[in-house]
């Protein structure tokens, strides 16, 4: 199904390792393969060749040594490369010092704007706390502003609107000053696909933009979208200069290539991806997990993963004794969540194989749950994490302090721990627990 | 040459129904008036484009002329392994010296890219009665625009009748938008309860068309990623529903497929058509700037034809597929 670059590159680089360095013809073969697995990949044409001259530069003469062979070498230097050009200065959306916080969605038709719309709501709602309203700026398509009150009710945000029959431009003003007379953190304002050639319609974005001066600009665009990507963003860039990029339907099978296309070429950050049905599959977009994605290295436990893997054998066995002589501390249990945190990129992936289990698929760590639990254990002191049955109320109050959350926090982080100890007891004792319910308790 | 709706269906031949004329004649006149010298004037400033983009194409035989050709076809999303194999024929026959001249180059490189694009039976079904139509594919591709425009099509242009089942029962207000669209079709329209099982919708529509002894039924579903193997189930348990009531029904299962979709349209083809056997494609949104080169890769790779494109959002921007035409556009 997915065939791993690594191994292909490999096969290519095959009698490398005697000489300890690639040569100029390595290279070249090495990045023919790249070419082909990244317009596969649906990077945009130009983009390719811009990038595989970047990376030829950078393995040139690179030293094969250590333990990643030559085909491992080349695919981790494409990928850091890949992360570099998809990251660079991570940005969150722009928010006003006096609210409300205006963002404009646009895009073509059918990439997913109104439910990007509702789950941004929705994710806003819940990092920050904001109060949101959403405006159906859709006039056109038949039943939109039906679809933005029901999914923007769900997310838990205001919906104005004002039918149909009425100028777009003008329903987003009002709306502005709805959202202000109202006291609203924050107004998204969900607009109708269009195509980047229509100049009609594209008039009619800038004059929206016009009107409510948004902080954001958010083209929104289908993780399946193919060469004609760098055409729609360089069109959207010219006419509403958007600010930033929401990848939709990642939690499809498609490489995503449009999104390193659209990055490079107007220089605009991928803010969000959106990753599910659900209203909650919405999250920051995180440039490494997309450069991994975008490369097709697709196998459970990737060859560098493996080459770098913190997880050695020394490690392993060093744990299957703490848990057997129930050592087990929390120094230990915040190691196990960056373990299986460091899975995130190849979660969905997961998901797909067959026969791997229902657990696994759903085993995704909440990031701001992970950050919290982290900073409660770090506010600790060694000793207290390897014996939490010594905090007490004081120390308890001292921890909450120290990580800036409450009590309560503290109890439940313990109680959850000494919960996982159990099932870890249970591992040692040969019994194999229900990695679900492992997940489960460990939140 | 542009191809006839008369030409795309599959019917008998004598007795076929009147068109439906439309409650406004004069007006619809005017507007077909105009929506045909538009169609004239693309055709004219396509003709141009094409020869002058034709002239370089294949100015000067090098090998620059073959990395510019891939280079057009990639960049049409026909996708690395069709390219290679396009290049490598008309390259073979160039050389074999078969072809003198940018012109012959162009045209052969045409009929070549027609070839491929002609997979298998290009028409729809439409003897049976009542024809079941089925439509599926992923998220956002125009399912239900097309579906719309479909029946349209076929009340005006073949005077059948027909009855629209919404079972998408998912999308928020999915019911509603498709329900608008039967009304703008001036066509027969059936529902379930709200999430009520999609089987049993067209179960229902079915039944309807059968009592009302209407020609065609068009079954609308949800969106849904290739990906997601419980959705792919339902799709299929959504066939055999239709499958026990008329046994050779669906008649004709259509897939829609963005013409923006990259190579990842041939695993939507592939993963649709292992759940529910697609007959053709509906390559939609051809009126933007991609060249919807997918379909050429689908077609080659999985014998799966297109026959009809979408190419607006109203009800009359759907055409039948016109192979010639569509190669042709591929590298202009």
């Amino acid at each position: 199904m997915f065939d791993s670059l690594a191994e292909k590159l490999q096969a290519t680089l095959a009698d490398v390792r005697g000489r300890g360095t690639l040569t100029e013809a390595d290279v070249s073969a090495a990045m023919r393969e790249i070419r082909l697995a990244l317009l596969e990949a649906d990077v945009n044409f130009k983009v390719v060749k811009r990038f595989t001259n970047a990376v030829k530069e950078r393995a040139l003469g690179a030293n094969v040594i250590g333990q990643l062979n030559p085909g491992q070498q080349v695919v981790k230097i494409v990928s850091d490369e890949l992360t570099e050009l998809m990251g660079g200065a991570a940005r969150d959306l722009s928010f006003s010092p006096r609210p409300p916080t205006v963002v404009v969605m646009a895009g073509l038709q059918g990439s997913g704007k109104t439910t990007a719309t509702a789950k941004l709501a929705h994710y806003l709602r819940e990092q920050h706390g904001s109060s949101v309203a959403v405006a159906a700026c859709d006039v056109y398509r038949p039943a939109a502003v039906d679809q933005l009150i029901k999914v923007g009710t769900q997310a838990g945000a205001a919906v104005y609107e004002q039918g149909t029959d009425r100028d777009p431009v003008k329903i987003a003003a009002w709306a502005r000053d709805r959202a202000q007379s109202e006291g609203k953190d924050v107004l998204i304002i969900d607009t109708s696909g269009r195509l980047h050639i229509d100049k009609e319609l594209m008039a009619e974005l800038a004059n929206i933009k016009l009107a409510v001066r948004p902080h954001d600009v958010l083209l929104v665009v289908d993780a399946m979208t193919g060469q004609d990507a760098v055409n729609v963003a360089e069109q959207f860039a010219e006419v509403v200069q958007f600010d930033g990029v929401v990848m939709t339907k990642l939690d499809g099978d498609a490489r995503g290539g449009a999104a390193l296309s659209v990055k490079e070429i107007t220089g605009k950050p991928i803010l969000f991806a959106s990753t599910g049905e659900k209203i909650d599959q919405f999250e920051r977009f995180h440039p490494d997990r997309m450069a991994q994605r975008i490369l097709g290295m697709g196998d459970v436990m990737t060859l560098i993963e493996r080459a770098e893997s913190a997880y050695d054998e020394q490690q392993a066995a060093e744990l299957e004794r703490k848990i057997r002589k129930q050592e087990f501390g929390l120094d230990d249990f915040l190691d196990q969540m960056r373990q299986i945190r460091r899975l995130g990129p190849l979660q969905s992936l997961l998901g797909m194989i067959p026969g791997l289990g229902k657990e696994l698929r759903n085993a995704k760590i909440d990031e701001r749950e992970f950050d919290r639990l982290q900073a409660i254990i770090l506010a600790m002191t060694p000793q207290e994490r390897r014996h939490p049955e010594l905090i007490n109320g004081s120390r308890r109050l001292r921890i909450a302090r120290g990580s800036g959350t409450n009590v309560q926090a503290v109890k439940q982080l313990i109680k959850q721990f000494d919960q996982m100890r159990k099932v870890m007891r249970q591992v040692s004792q040969g019994k194999m627990p229900d990695l679900g319910a492992l997940m489960r308790q460990a939140r | 040459m542009a191809r006839e709706w008369t030409d795309l269906f599959i019917v008998d031949g004598a007795g076929a129904p009147a068109p439906q004329p439309d409650p406004e004649p004069v007006a619809r006149e005017r507007l077909r008036d105009r929506f045909r010298r538009l169609r004239e004037n693309m055709r004219k400033t396509r003709q141009a484009l094409t020869s002058e983009i034709r002239e370089t194409l294949f100015e000067d035989l090098s090998e620059e002329t073959w990395e510019r050709l891939e280079e057009a076809l990639i960049y049409a999303d026909v996708g690395a392994k069709t390219t290679a194999e396009v290049v490598a024929k008309l390259e073979q026959e160039a050389t074999a010296g078969r072809l003198s001249g940018g012109e012959a180059l162009s045209d052969r490189l045409v009929e070549l890219l027609a070839e491929i694009a002609t997979a298998g039976d290009d028409r729809i079904e439409l003897r049976a009665k009542p024809t079941v139509i089925l439509v599926a594919g992923v998220n956002g591709t125009g399912k239900t625009t097309t579906v719309g425009k479909l029946a349209w099509h076929l009340r005006r242009e073949l005077g059948r009748s027909v009855v629209l089942a919404a079972a998408d029962t998912f999308r928020a207000a999915g019911v509603e938008q498709l329900e608008l669209w039967a009304q703008r079709a001036g066509v027969a329209f059936v529902k379930g309860p709200p999430g009520a099982d999609p089987g049993s919708v067209a179960f229902d529509a079915i039944a309807s068309a059968r009592r009302d002894a209407a020609d065609v039924v068009i079954i609308d579903t949800a969106g849904r990623l290739h990906t997601q193997d419980d959705l792919m189930a339902e799709l299929s348990k959504v066939r055999r529903v239709i499958a026990k009531q008329i046994p050779e029904a669906p008649h004709e299962t259509l897939l829609t497929v963005d013409a923006t979709t990259g190579q990842n349209g041939l695993r939507q083809a592939r993963l649709f058509s292992d759940a529910v056997n697609v007959n053709g494609l509906v390559l939609t949104k051809l009126d933007g700037t991609a060249k919807g080169g997918i379909a050429l890769a689908i077609a080659h790779e999985l014998g799966i034809p297109v026959k009809l494109i979408g190419i607006g959002e109203k009800l009359e921007d759907l055409r039948p597929f016109e192979p010639s035409e569509f190669a042709r556009a591929l590298v202009t």
